[in-house]
Parts: structure tokens; sequence; C-alpha cells
């Protein structure tokens, strides 16, 4: 076993460990904690495929905006309410747990015929550089450019939805 | 002499020689050494962060008419010191009610926040922790996890004083996160780079003379992003006692605020990264790294004085002007320093230096002069509503 896969066993299991915790924990502040360390977790796998940038931006996107939003969201709540003590799961939870094995199953033995699945990634040549591509591809016609504009012009709708609901017509 | 062109590798492999000597792994030895040279960084920073404490009170001092601390050996100089170990043997407090893990864990992520950005720092030039390509995005993603740290502890103290504390400064640093990420743009697009040592290897002309404006709205926005005055609502002594971190007692209560002065230095060495041209020095750098650690060192601390400078200087700001300052005005004027910033790199493409020079810096003053005059309109229409109110209140009694 190489190194960088030892670190990934450890990475997996701790971002599927807190990612059990988001849905288990009885407090909501400490399951929005648990989804950071969720979201962190994921973004070190980003580190270890060698994406830096998206690992970047999962940090700055998922724990600095939506994460602290959702944290002050429950914050705002009264905390005496915020402590669930009701039952964790209801009687449908082994439809739920059929549902997650089957999808994961699905997906593994779909992987499988992909040629990709076993192989290790090829190392970047030198000189690479990843951010660059990222850039020149999201703004070159032949790249996804389209994309990319469709993704802000969505964005700037939802930011004129969310003022103009929020503006107070006097 | 390879230790003189590059100290960090040179120390590298004579330690991982002897680690491997005496028998060890080679990708465990270098790991070691990789953590021994964390371990070694982490430990300078700390102690830097001792005489900041004693710098930050003698500036003060001075810019209040007193001498500061001057009982403890020559000129004050062990009153960090005895401060530490006061703050060691204190009691440690826990409130009632409050959730303790949270609670210990909030004053680590804090310091740990302002730690990791060094990381990214490059004390000279083949001295960097990491040459991330990303390393502007870096910094803001370190800026986050100091909001949750600082969420973290209000919260849990159960104290709600410290949660409005709270709230005010994480209201302070998501917002001013805007300003500064758009402001960061700017040496990117010079540079051609997110990287930081890369930045610095670009500044043949130190990036201030290219973008005065960029380098004055970074300032403001890592001043509030500090939550310094006149950003520091979130102490407000006279209505919150002193914030988030009410609670805390202790050294833990010591590592939000060495966590605050490491921070204010460290934002002042970006400051002098990214528009003062890091450790370089007319060249100076080139002849020996530790010139290029000082001249990094000289100008962290140049910018470290100017934080505290506005600190004692200016009044608190209320919450709705500190929020009605960042998102009319400062926002707005970073996002369209960025386009025409953007538009001059394009269009000045082929341009010999000092056109380039004066074209960019040409562009900053008109921006900065439109700006000030659009709120200057705005200033005078506002006053003379209000005072025309007044009249019509006047003819009626």
């Amino acid at each position: 076993m190489t190194t960088e896969q030892i670190i990934f066993l450890i990475v997996g299991a701790v971002t599927l460990l807190s990612a059990l915790m988001v849905v288990t924990a009885r407090d909501l502040v400490h399951a929005a904690l648990w989804l950071v360390a969720t979201l962190f977790g994921v973004a070190v796998v980003y580190t270890l495929l060698n994406a830096g940038f998206l690992a970047v931006v999962q940090v700055v996107v998922y724990i600095g905006a939506i994460a602290i939003l959702f944290i002050f969201a429950v914050m705002l709540t009264r905390r005496q309410t915020s402590k669930d003590t009701g039952p964790a799961v209801n009687k449908n939870w082994w439809l739920g747990a059929l549902l997650a094995a089957l999808t994961f199953a699905g997906l593994f033995s779909l992987l499988q015929g992909w040629s990709g699945f076993s192989k290790t990634a090829s190392a970047f040549p030198s000189g690479f550089d990843a951010v660059n591509e990222l850039g020149l591809a999201l703004v070159s016609p032949t790249g996804y450019v389209l994309p990319f504009e469709v993704a802000s012009v969505l964005l700037v709708a939802a930011l004129v939805g969310a003022v103009y609901l929020a503006f107070n017509k006097k | 002499m390879s230790f003189w062109n590059d100290p960090l590798k040179a120390a590298a492999d004579w330690l991982t020689g002897v680690f491997v000597g005496w028998g060890m792994n080679e990708v465990a030895a270098h790991v070691l050494v990789v953590f021994l040279g964390v371990f070694v960084l982490i430990m300078i920073l700390m102690v830097i962060d001792i005489l900041l404490v004693w710098i930050e009170r003698k500036v003060v001092a001075r810019f209040q008419d007193r001498i500061g601390p001057n009982r403890l050996g020559p000129f004050g100089l062990i009153q960090p010191f005895a401060d530490i170990i006061k703050l060691l043997i204190k009691e440690d407090t826990t409130p009632d009610g409050a959730d303790k893990v949270v609670y210990n864990l909030a004053p680590m992520l804090s310091m740990m926040s302002v730690l990791i950005l060094w990381a990214v720092v490059p004390l000279a030039p083949v001295m960097t922790g990491v040459d991330l390509n990303t390393g502007l995005l870096f910094i803001i993603a370190a800026g986050s996890i100091g909001t949750l740290s600082i969420i973290m502890g209000g919260w849990s103290s159960n104290n709600k004083f410290s949660v409005i504390g709270a709230f005010r400064q994480v209201a302070v640093m998501i917002s001013f996160e805007v300003p500064m990420l758009a402001v960061m743009l700017i040496p990117t697009i010079f540079a051609g780079s997110m990287g930081v040592n890369a930045i610095i290897q670009s500044q043949d002309i130190w990036y201030v003379w290219l973008s005065p404006l960029a380098a004055v709205i970074f300032m403001i926005a890592a001043i509030a992003e500090l939550g310094r005055a006149p950003f520091d609502l979130s102490e407000g002594e006279s209505e919150l006692v002193s914030g988030f971190n009410i609670e805390y007692s202790g050294m833990k209560f010591g590592m939000f605020y060495a966590g605050e002065l490491l921070h204010a230095f460290t934002f002042g060495g970006f400051w002098g990264i990214l528009f003062f041209g890091g450790y370089r020095f007319f060249g100076l750098e080139n002849v020996s790294f530790i010139f290029a650690i000082l001249i990094l060192l000289v100008k962290a601390m140049i910018g470290y004085w100017i934080i505290m400078w506005v600190k004692y200087t200016m009044m608190r700001i209320r919450i709705d002007h500190m929020l009605a300052f960042n998102w009319k005005f400062l926002t707005p004027l970073a996002f369209a320093l960025v386009i025409v910033t953007a538009l001059m790199n394009a269009l000045m493409q082929g341009a010999p230096a000092w056109l380039y020079v004066a074209g960019m810096f040409l562009s900053n003053i008109v921006v900065a002069w439109a700006a000030l005059e659009i709120v200057r309109a705005a200033g005078r229409r506002e006053r003379e509503r209000v005072e025309g109110v007044k009249v019509v209140e006047a003819a009626h009694h």
C-alpha cells in the first residue's frame, strides 16, 4: 500500500464517520459542525486527486459560506428546540438503507465496467498548470463557456430574486 | 555553499540523511523532516507572537502619550513573558451549560487558522512552505476557518453577549471577504498567477504603484477581517463586555488574543507581499536568504504598524454603518476596479513598461476620484433632503 492510499483510507473513513454523525447527532449545531468536517474531508480528497483549486474552492464556498449560513440559521432558532429528543429513525428506515445499498451496488458494478476503474492516474506533465487549464477551459468557445455563462446567469437571477424578496417596498 | 543558496533543502537533505543513517525508512524520514520544519516555523512564529504583545502595548502607549510596559527588564521586554506565565496559571473556567467540546475546540481553531496562513508565505526566494498555485484563495479559505472558530466560541459559551459578539464579528468577516477577494484578483491579473511566490517574483515594479487603490482597499478589508478598530464591533466593551470571548479565561483567552495579534502581523505581511514586493528589495534578497527574511519581516512590521495606527486613531463604527460602507461602497468599488484593471491590462498588453505603469496608476486615480464624487453627490442629496425636512418643520411651527 502506498502512502497516498493510506492517507485516502484515513480521510475516507473520517469523512464517512462525520457524514454519519451529521444525520445522527442530536444537537443541530453539532450536526452542522460535523457537516463542516465532512466537507473538509471532501476537500482533502480533492487535494489527493491533484485538484488543488477545487479543494480550496470547496473550503471557501462550502465551509466559508454555506456551512456558516447554515450554522447561523440554526443558532437564530431557539436553543431548547434545537436538541432533538424524538426517535432517530422512522419505520421506513430499512427501505432507505436498501435503496442506498442498491444505489451503491449499481454504481459499483457500472464503474467496474469502466476501463479507468483500476488504473492509477498518470502524473501531470511537468509545467502543467491545472488552474490555468481550468480557466482556459471555462472561457474557450470549444470548452465550457456556454455552461459557465448559463450558470452565471442562473446565479444572477437568484441574486435578483433574493433582492426582490428582501426589498422593502415603501 | 549549497546551504547558503537553498538552506531549507540543504537542511532537509542533511536531516533526512541522518534519519536514514539511523535505519529509518526513507519515506518516514521525509515525513518526519517536513513535520519538524513545520514545527520549527510554528515555534518561531509563536516567539514572534510573544514579542508582538510587547510591541502592540508599546505602540499603543506612544499613541496615547504613555510609556507602556517599562518595569520588567530593559524597556519592559520581560513583561509579555510574565503575562504568559500569568495566563498559564490562571484558573481555567468553563461556564455552566457550555458545550464543552466545541468550547475547547474554538481557541485552537482560531490559532490554527492564523498559523496555517504561513504555509503559503515565501520567506525568501527559495524558502517557502508550499508554492500553491491557488495561494490567494488559500488565504481566503483559512479566513473562513477563523470565522468558524468565532461562531463556535460565541455559541458554545452559552452567553448572550458572546453570541451577539460572534454574530457581529461573522457579519463583518463574511462581508469584507468579498472586497478582499475581488482586490486580490488585481495582483493576480498583473502577475498572471494566484501563487504567492509568482506574485512576488513578477513585482519588478511594486504593485502599489500599479494599483494604489487596490492596496488601500486590501488594507481596509484586512482590518475588518481582523476585527480591529474601527471594525471591532464584536468587542464593543461598553455594550458587549468583550464579545465572543467573554467566557474564556487563562490561556484559552490567550489563544484568541495571540491569534488576533499574529493575524494582524500576518496580514501586514500579506499587504507587503501583494503590493510591496514581499521579500524583494532592490536585489538585496539575492545576496542572502537572511536579508530576504529580514526584508519580509520589516515590511510585515510596517503593515502591522499601520493596522495599529488605524486601530488607535479611529473610533468604532456602528454595525449598520459598517455594512453600508462595505456593501454600498467598498464592494462595488472593488469590482469596478477589477473590471477597469482587467480592461486596461488587455488594452496595454504590448505597451512599454513606463506606459503600462502610468496607465494603471492613472486609471486607479480616476476610479478613486469617480467613487468619491459619487459618494459626495449622494451625501449632498441626503443632506439636502434632511435639511429640507427641517425647513418644512420650522415653517409649520
